[in-house]
Order: C-alpha cells, then sequence, then structure tokens
C-alpha cells in the first residue's frame, strides 16, 4: 500500500526541482514511463525487472508459502512477521537514503542496540526522556559519522566500521559489561507506544507506515531528497549545481543514526526491556533489503517503498524457513547471504545492460 | 630513528604527516612498550611475550590477506566466517589425519576467496557487497557443518598449537614466515606490481593490458587461503572448534592493523612491515587495557579511535 503512495508521488514528476535533481543521472525511475522512442524492449523489461523485481517475488513468496503451510496466512502468523519487519524497516529507512547518496552504514546494527538500551533506562524517568536520550546519543554518533565522511573526506564503510565498535563499546559500558537487562514499566506510556495495537494491527507498524510515507515525501518531493540523489549521482556535478554536499552527506548519516535509534527504542518498547545482544548482522539485514527493494550500491538511485518490499520479502523467507523447522537458523544465514548475493548480481547485470543498450 | 628523520624537516605540515602515517604505528608500538615496561607488572617476562605473540599471531596472518584485498583497493569481510569455516572443516576431517583436514580446512578458505574474487572481478559487485554477503553465508555453513562446539583432542593439533623451537612457538614462526612471504610477493614478483598497479587505478591497469581479473580472484584466493590457515591455528591453539564465536568481529581487528600500519584504503600501496606493527599495536593496547583492569568494553571503544585517527592521519595522502 506504501509502493502505491511512492510511485504516485513520483509518477507526476518533479515539480518546483529546479534544474538540480533532474541532471543527476539514473535519478528517476519514472522516466521509463514516457521512455524515449529509441528505447529497446530489453532495456525497459531489464528496467522494469530492476524496479518491480522484489514486489514480483514478493507476491510469488507469498502465494507459495500461503500454498504449502496453512499457518502461512493467519492473522497470527501475519501480525508477528508484520512487528518483527517494523524494526527493521526503520532502520532499513535511514539506510536508503545513505545508500542513495552512495555510501553505507555498518553502524546501525550497533546503535539499534545502544538505543534500545538507552530507551529502556530512560523510561523510568518518563516516555519523553526515554525518546530524547536515545535521539541524542544515536543522533550524535550519527552526526559524528556524517562530520567524519563528508567534511574529513573519511572513507564511510572504514568510519561506520569503526562507530560499530564504539557504539557496542559505550552499549557494553553503561549496561555494566552487558550484565543489566534495564526493564520498562509495563503501565508506562512508552511501553504502551509498543504494546498497544490499532485496528489490530501493533502500533509499532503504523509507526513505521507513517515514517515510510513520510520519508518517501522528503525523497521525493523534498528539495533535500533532490540533493540525495544529486549527491549519489555524481558528487563533482551536484556540487558544482551548487548542491551543499558536505550538508547532505552528514545529514543521511545523521538521519540513519536517528533511524536505528528509533528503531532500538520502538523494540525495546515493545519487549518491554533493554535488551543488549540484538542488532549483530542488523547492518546486513538492511542493506539487504535496500538493495533487494532496487536501490543500487552505487548511489544515485533507488526508492522508499523498494526498501519496504525487501524488507518484506527477507522477513517472509525467514519465516518460511521457521515453518520448515528442520532448517535451524545456520541455513537462514546460508540462505540470507546467497540471496543477497543472487540479487545483487542480477541488479548488477540489470545496470550493464541498461547502460550498455 | 623516528626523531631524528623530525629534526631534519622544515615545518612542512605534508611531510610531517607522511612521516606520521608512515613510522607513526611504530612510534606507538613503541610508546606502549614503554608504558607497559613501567607501569605494569611482569611486562618483561619472557613468559608474558609469549603470550602476547601468540595470541597476535592469527590476527596477524588474516592482517597480509587483507593488506593484499586493502591494496587492490577493495577489501575482505569474509575473512573471520572463512576462520569459522575452517575451523569446522578440521573437526570434521580430522578423523582422515590431521595434514588433510589442514588441507580440506584451506582449500575451503580457497573456495570462499574464488566465490568473492569472481563476483568482485567478473560480475563488477562491489567487495563490501560480496564479501558481506560471503561472511553470512560462510558463517552459516561453517554452523550447518558443525552446530556447537566441539573439543579437538590430536595430538598433533595440540603440538602444533603450543609446541615450539628454541622458545619460539610454531604459531609466531608460521606469521613470521607468512608476513616475509607475502612482503616477498608485493615487492619483488610481476603479480605484487600488477596488484597495485590495479589498486591504483583499476581502468589504467586494464588499458595496461594487465589481467585484471585474475590477480583480483588471486588476491581473494590469498585472503582466503591465510584466513583459513589463521583459523587453523587459532584451533590449535584453544584446543576447540568454535564455529559461532571464532573469528567475529576478525575482519575490523585485521583491517584496523592494516590501516594502523599505513596501507592507504584507497588502494595501491601495501606496507606489510607496518601491517605487523599494527597488528602487535592493537594486542598491546588490548593487554594494556585489560592488565589495568579496564572493561573490554573501553578496548572497543579504544580501538574504534585508533582506526578512526589511523585514517584521519592517512587522509591527507588520498590519491589524487
Amino acid at each position: 500500500m506504501n509502493g502505491t503512495a511512492t510511485s504516485g508521488a513520483s509518477g507526476t514528476g518533479l515539480p518546483g526541482a529546479p534544474g538540480a535533481g533532474s541532471a543527476a543521472p539514473g535519478q528517476d525511475p519514472d522516466v521509463l514511463d514516457d521512455e524515449p522512442a529509441g528505447a529497446s524492449r530489453g532495456e525497459r523489461l531489464s528496467a522494469l525487472a530492476q524496479q518491480h523485481g522484489a514486489l514480483v517475488t514478493l507476491v510469488v513468496a507469498v502465494i507459495a508459502a500461503s500454498l504449502s503451510f496453512d499457518t502461512f496466512l493467519t492473522g497470527d502468523n501475519l501480525e508477528n512477521m508484520a512487528v518483527s519487519s517494523a524494526f527493521l524497516a526503520v532502520v532499513a529507512l535511514g539506510m536508503t537514503f545513505v545508500i542513495i547518496t552512495g555510501g553505507i552504514d555498518l553502524s546501525v546494527g550497533s546503535l539499534f542496540a545502544l538505543g534500545g538500551v538507552l530507551a529502556a533506562w530512560g523510561s523510568r524517568y518518563g516516555t519523553a526522556v526515554a525518546l530524547l536520550l536515545r535521539l541524542a546519543v544515536c543522533g550524535l554518533i550519527g552526526l559524528v559519522n556524517g562530520l567524519l565522511i563528508a567534511r574529513s573526506r573519511l572513507a564511510p564503510f572504514i568510519v561506520t566500521l569503526a562507530a560499530m565498535l564504539g557504539a557496542r563499546g559505550i552499549l557494553l559500558a553503561v549496561t555494566d559489561e552487558g550484565t543489566e537487562t534495564y526493564l520498562v514499566d509495563k503501565s508506562s506510556f512508552f511501553a504502551t507506544l509498543g504494546q498497544s495495537k490499532l485496528l489490530g494491527v501493533g502500533l509499532p507498524v503504523w509507526i513505521t507506515l507513517a515514517l515510510f510515507v513520510l520519508g518517501a515525501v522528503v525523497l521525493r518531493r523534498g528539495r533535500f531528497g533532490q540533493y540525495v540523489y544529486a549527491v549519489g549521482g555524481n558528487e563533482d556535478a551536484a556540487a558544482l549545481m551548487g548542491a551543499p554536499v558536505a550538508r547532505t552527506k552528514t545529514a543521511v548519516y545523521t538521519l540513519s543514526g536517528l533511524c536505528a535509534g528509533l528503531a532500538g527504542a520502538l523494540n525495546a518498547a515493545w519487549l518491554v526491556s533493554g535488551v543488549t545482544i540484538l542488532g549483530n548482522g542488523m547492518e546486513l539485514e538492511a542493506i539487504s533489503a535496500v538493495v533487494i527493494g532496487g536501490t543500487l550500491l552505487t548511489g544515485g538511485f533507488g526508492f522508499i517503498s523498494g526498501s519496504l518490499v525487501g524488507v518484506a520479502l527477507l522477513k517472509v523467507i525467514q519465516n518460511v524457513i521457521n515453518q520448515i523447522g528442520s532448517l535451524d537458523s545456520a541455513y537462514q544465514q546460508v540462505v540470507s547471504g546467497a540471496f543477497l548475493a543472487l540479487v545483487v548480481v542480477a541488479q548488477t547485470w540489470l545496470g550493464r545492460r541498461r547502460r550498455v543498450l | 630513528m623516528t626523531d631524528l628523520a623530525l629534526r631534519r624537516l622544515p615545518a612542512d605540515r605534508e611531510r610531517l604527516l607522511r612521516l606520521l602515517q608512515d613510522y607513526g604505528v611504530y612510534a606507538g608500538v613503541a610508546v606502549l612498550l614503554l608504558v607497559n615496561i613501567a607501569a605494569t607488572d611482569n611486562f618483561l617476562s619472557a613468559e608474558n611475550f609469549r603470550t602476547q605473540a601468540v595470541q597476535v599471531a592469527p590476527v596477524l596472518i588474516v592482517a597480509l590477506g587483507m593488506a593484499l584485498a586493502i591494496g587492490s583497493e577493495g577489501v575482505d569481510l569474509s575473512v573471520g566466517s572463512v576462520m569459522a569455516l575452517a575451523t569446522s572443516l578440521l573437526s570434521l576431517y580430522l578423523g582422515y589425519g590431521l595434514w588433510i583436514a589442514i588441507l580440506v580446512a584451506v582449500v575451503g578458505g580457497a573456495v570462499v576467496g574464488i566465490a568473492g574474487g569472481s563476483l568482485i572481478a567478473f560480475v563488477g559487485v562491489q567487495p563490501i557487497v560480496a564479501t558481506l554477503a560471503l561472511m553470512v553465508a560462510g558463517r552459516g555453513i561453517a554452523l550447518v557443518l558443525l552446530p556447537q562446539l566441539k573439543d579437538v583432542r590430536d595430538p598433533g593439533m595440540a603440538s602444533l598449537g603450543s609446541g615450539d623451537v628454541l622458545g619460539v612457538p610454531y604459531l609466531v614462526l608460521i606469521a613470521a614466515a607468512l608476513a616475509l612471504l607475502v612482503a616477498f610477493v608485493v615487492r619483488r614478483t610481476t603479480f605484487g606490481r600488477q596488484l597495485l598497479a590495479i589498486g591504483d587505478s583499476r581502468p589504467a591497469a586494464k588499458l595496461a593490458g594487465l589481467p585484471v581479473r585474475r590477480v583480483l580472484i588471486v588476491v581473494y584466493v590469498c585472503s582466503g587461503v591465510l584466513a583459513a590457515v589463521a583459523g587453523v591455528l587459532a584451533t590449535a591453539r584453544l584446543h576447540a572448534s568454535d564455529p559461532t564465536s571464532l573469528g567475529t568481529l576478525m575482519e575490523l581487528s585485521a583491517i584496523t592493523a592494516v590501516v594502523v600500519g599505513g596501507t592507504p584504503l584507497s588502494g595501491g600501496r601495501v606496507r606489510i612491515g607496518g601491517t605487523v606493527a599494527g597488528a602487535v599495536l592493537i594486542q598491546l593496547l588490548t593487554a594494556t587495557l585489560i592488565k589495568h583492569d579496564l572493561p573490554p568494553s573501553w578496548t572497543q571503544i579504544a580501538q574504534a579511535v585508533v582506526i578512526i585517527l589511523a585514517v584521519y592521519a592517512a587522509r591527507e595522502r588520498g590519491k589524487r
């Protein structure tokens, strides 16, 4: 449902975006709607596959899963999948912005865990403290990431790798080397944020959907979104056109830190405790979801709605693996890794085909 | 030596930074050694040196492969999982004899290297992503093969892990020999020169007619094999195969050793001496913090700060 919102918004073109964005290469997927006459059929097909491949795969996977398992299309199972997807989806939302600028953020897993623990600890002083504390800390770490990458021109992967290590260290320091678990008071407003339901669906799911709509609007309609695509498309060209490259980059890493922290806080509210061991490997899941959703790792091209589809696809696959039962979590890792490799290979080939033809 | 060189120079900031990048890691090791000699009990004992050296050996061996990958303007995030895969294979095949088991483990590492190298060289996938996928899948396969910790009670493995020649542990000898070998390969062979040329500029290397794809695949195979060797040695030292935790965060330690040692992330240059010193620096830093009763969390934060500082110092010398 969110997918339609996004493509609807972008289908009308980009009014009020003076020149800056339209020059970024590969920036608007909907260029395909009014394809120049010379575009070959193969080119159009590969572009379509890149854009909607994840959605098609998701539909196929859901149909196959519901035919194979009676337990798949039940309300409980769907609701469970939706809530557990919500946290990853919020992380993937921030990651989408980062990847569209051509960067990568490996610190999100640690920030997710740190955000959860800080929120759980802060919740005893009220929901405002719970949310503001993780906002401040995770936002600050994201800001430092962004400043080092944008102003000091350090490689994103190494900066965020260090941040991953550092944030995990802070987390251990805060929790007495991981032995202390902070519980959230079940009657507090913060706990209801994670626990209550609206129309039978958990509140975290609604919050996530709202954030995705907001993110899609910002990316597609706002000037900031134009800058994000421009920086990812060609940094030098963006700078020459007057886009604030450093500020945009700093902003996306800050945003990613904030998203990861918020996802952690929501997760803590849902679990009513700040669990220290969460978030391991989450950076990979988030990157996979974004890439599966059609966003190019080389930057300059991608969609917010795709990341939501990517998260859903990952969760459906995990759920199917769980349903099979005899397969343990080790196989889950093998399948996830192979799947990511497959998607990236397909993406590279499709992208190359488009460029060459 | 560092001091002399510094004094001869005028206040030329760029040259100072260059010196800092080239020799800073040695200065760092020297400072840590002095601090420990002054402030840590029993630091200057043969026993302690042995312990530290044995602990640093697997990290160093992994870092050697990582240095090659980074020199080719890539990176290999799968090394930790390859260590886990190697330990699983080792345990499974130990029944057929020690050398066959080691061979199978090393071949496993090479296969992961071929997979990563092919994705990078033939398909054109970015090294971070290709090796990230292998990192997840690799640990998964390791756990499928060997779901939980298993004791290794092979006498050959035991002597490999704790034996020595004239007081120098096998592990340290093997690590030193591999470091010399890799340094020789980088400096004196055609392959080494091609690798550096590719790291400097892949398009230029391709235009010059270098076998770019073949060299890249060999680079990742080397990295996989070295990581597998490190996995075998770590298993020998621990007397157990633990695919769940062996090698976790190893990619991070290896990258740190390489970067702190003065190898730029932008490729085109490999410093093996610096990598050795970088691995020693991390080990000393960790040991110092632990010996002075600082909690492990501080080690992680300190390591993060050291990475950032090293990359920051190297920043001025990025490719133009």
